[in-house]
């Protein structure tokens, strides 16, 4: 799983044609043909997060992500690849570099 | 370690037996015992079990004869213990009992080149690479990564603990990199390297008798680097600095510990053969014609090393090199290095132009104010190099070193500081 991180304060000030969707489709479409990703999609921002959490059992909603940071998850990709170097190449040509690329593997299911 | 010689030898003789012994082998057995098992973790952890019973067993019943087959008799009887506690033992069993790695494999030289290329993967922390590499390359137990470094047991074994976990859950893989990332890889492990010489260069002050000498094992690790990547010019350029290094290292302290510079060093004292050997190495890597900071480095170190003198110091040619070091690692700190250079070779106020260009960037750097001292009392300026003298003591004063040399002059004592060229 690739976490893409953004400020959406940041990320929102750009105009479209900064953030460059064109190289973000790109990059999906280039992974999609490889056959390694997955599924992936720009999430909206964390502003936009309705959060479900129990008390004694119950759930609760809150308004807002579970936590509040500057930098939250703006997106994500989920690829499968051999192992991690594999991984961290394809992360590396994330093309909004002003985002952060969190690499996590997912917990396989026997 | 227990007392007790064996055969008849003494106890600093074995150590050193048992030293360059598991060195030799406990690297190889683990690396062999990876590709056998595929489980890392595993694997570093029956070698690590071996290394401990032959630090027990040796000393008390001698060297075995073959001291290989010893911890692959015992790592293969832990596996063993292991197995008997899971359900695919039989198979396992039958796998390591058919196709026991021998030290003459012909897979040998790949097996540690990936053993170390996993234990330096950028995605491990520093520290992590550092404690990692010393137990499953080297062989060194977990105490004596923690005398090594000054710390705990428990930290170091927490430490790699985690690593091995990470590289389990993370899927770092076990292997050498695409030669289209080597380079950049290889980078990583000199860095692994360098940084573990640095912290037995700089430990030699108030080190205690029993501290693990961490640049012998540096040297030993990019000795073996060298062998299993021969064709790498900057890993031989690592490998010949830290001879350089090592080639001056009683002359750095006065019988009373006090660092004595490089101005001032006793020159007849330093080990010459060892600085021709090392010149002649970084000389035959410069050869491939792909230069790279350890490269340049250790041929700083070899201008500094051949000069009969201080005063007959090539500084023209360290001025040279100092160029074309800044166009690898551009850093503030190899800035001040080169206007050291540059007031020796050049003078003290082209240097001093040079040095407060450098302000903004090293104004919290002790050895920044010193050099500005030195070199205004060159140019006469008393009050103003007075100042900066102070700055930099009371700079030094909270980092808890006391003596006075190491201020005074940065050139005498750091042109050969390996902490002082942030390489990498």
């Amino acid at each position: 799983m690739l976490l893409l991180a953004r400020s959406d304060e940041e990320w929102e000030a750009l105009s479209d044609d900064q953030r460059d969707y064109p190289a973000i489709t790109r990059w999906f479409g280039e992974l999609a043909q490889r056959g390694v990703l997955m599924g992936g999609a720009e999430l909206q921002s964390a502003r936009t997060a309705t959060t479900v959490a129990w008390e004694n059992g119950k759930p609760i909603l809150t308004d807002g992500p579970f936590v509040e940071a500057k930098e939250t998850i703006g997106g994500f990709g989920i690829i499968d690849v051999a192992d991690l170097d594999a991984a961290i190449e394809i992360a590396k040509t994330w093309p909004a570099t002003s985002h952060k690329v969190e690499i996590r593997p997912i917990v396989p299911v026997d | 370690m227990k007392n007790g010689a064996a055969r008849g030898v003494t106890d600093a003789s074995v150590e050193a037996v048992l030293t360059s012994v598991v060195r030799d082998e406990a690297g190889q057995l683990t690396a062999a015992l990876v590709r056998l098992l595929g489980d890392f973790a595993l694997a570093e952890d029956l070698v690590q079990d071996a290394v401990v019973a032959a630090l027990e067993h040796w000393p008390v019943d001698g060297l075995p004869t073959d001291p290989t087959a010893w911890l692959l008799a015992t790592a293969r009887r832990r596996a063993i213990d292991h197995w008997r506690r899971q359900r695919s033992y039989e198979e396992k069993l039958a796998l390591l009992v058919r196709d026991g790695p021998s030290p003459e494999h012909a897979d040998e030289v790949d097996d540690r080149l990936r053993l170390i290329f996993t234990c330096c993967h950028p995605a491990l922390s520093r520290e992590a690479r550092l404690a990692l590499t010393l137990r499953a390359v080297i062989g060194l137990t977990t105490r004596e990564i923690a005398r090594g470094f000054l710390t705990t047991e428990t930290a170091i074994a927490q430490r790699i603990v985690r690593a091995k976990r990470k590289i389990v859950e993370a899927g770092i893989p076990y292997r050498v990199p695409h030669p289209d990332r080597l380079a950049e890889r290889l980078a990583e492990v000199l860095r692994v390297v360098y940084l573990v010489f640095n912290e037995g260069y700089l430990a030699t002050v108030g080190s205690s008798p029993d501290r693990r000498d961490l640049a012998d094992d540096a040297e030993w690790l990019a000795r073996l680097v060298v062998h299993l990547l021969p064709n790498e010019p900057e890993a031989a350029g690592l490998l010949a600095l830290i001879r350089l290094h090592r080639a001056r290292w009683g002359t750095r302290f006065d019988h009373s510990g006090r660092v004595v510079l490089l101005r001032d060093q006793d020159r007849s004292r330093w080990d010459h053969e060892q600085i021709a050997e090392a010149s002649e190495l970084v000389l035959n890597a410069l050869r491939a014609g792909r230069p790279g900071p350890y490269q340049i480095q250790a041929s700083i170190a070899a201008c500094h090393a051949e000069a009969a003198s201080w005063e007959q110091t090539d500084w023209r040619q360290i001025l040279l090199l100092y160029d074309v070091l800044l166009r690898f690692t551009p850093t503030a700190v190899v800035r001040l290095n080169r206007a050291i250079a540059l007031s020796e070779g050049v003078g003290p106020a082209e240097a001093l132009v040079e040095v407060d260009r450098l302000e903004s960037a090293l104004s919290g750097y002790h050895l920044f104010h010193a050099t500005r001292g030195e070199l205004l009392r060159r140019l006469g300026r008393r009050d103003e190099a007075r100042l900066a003298d102070e700055h930099a003591l009371e700079l030094t004063a909270n980092r808890g070193e006391t003596s006075k040399e190491v201020q005074s002059d940065p050139a005498g004592s750091d042109s050969f500081y390996p902490g002082h060229y942030g390489v990498g």
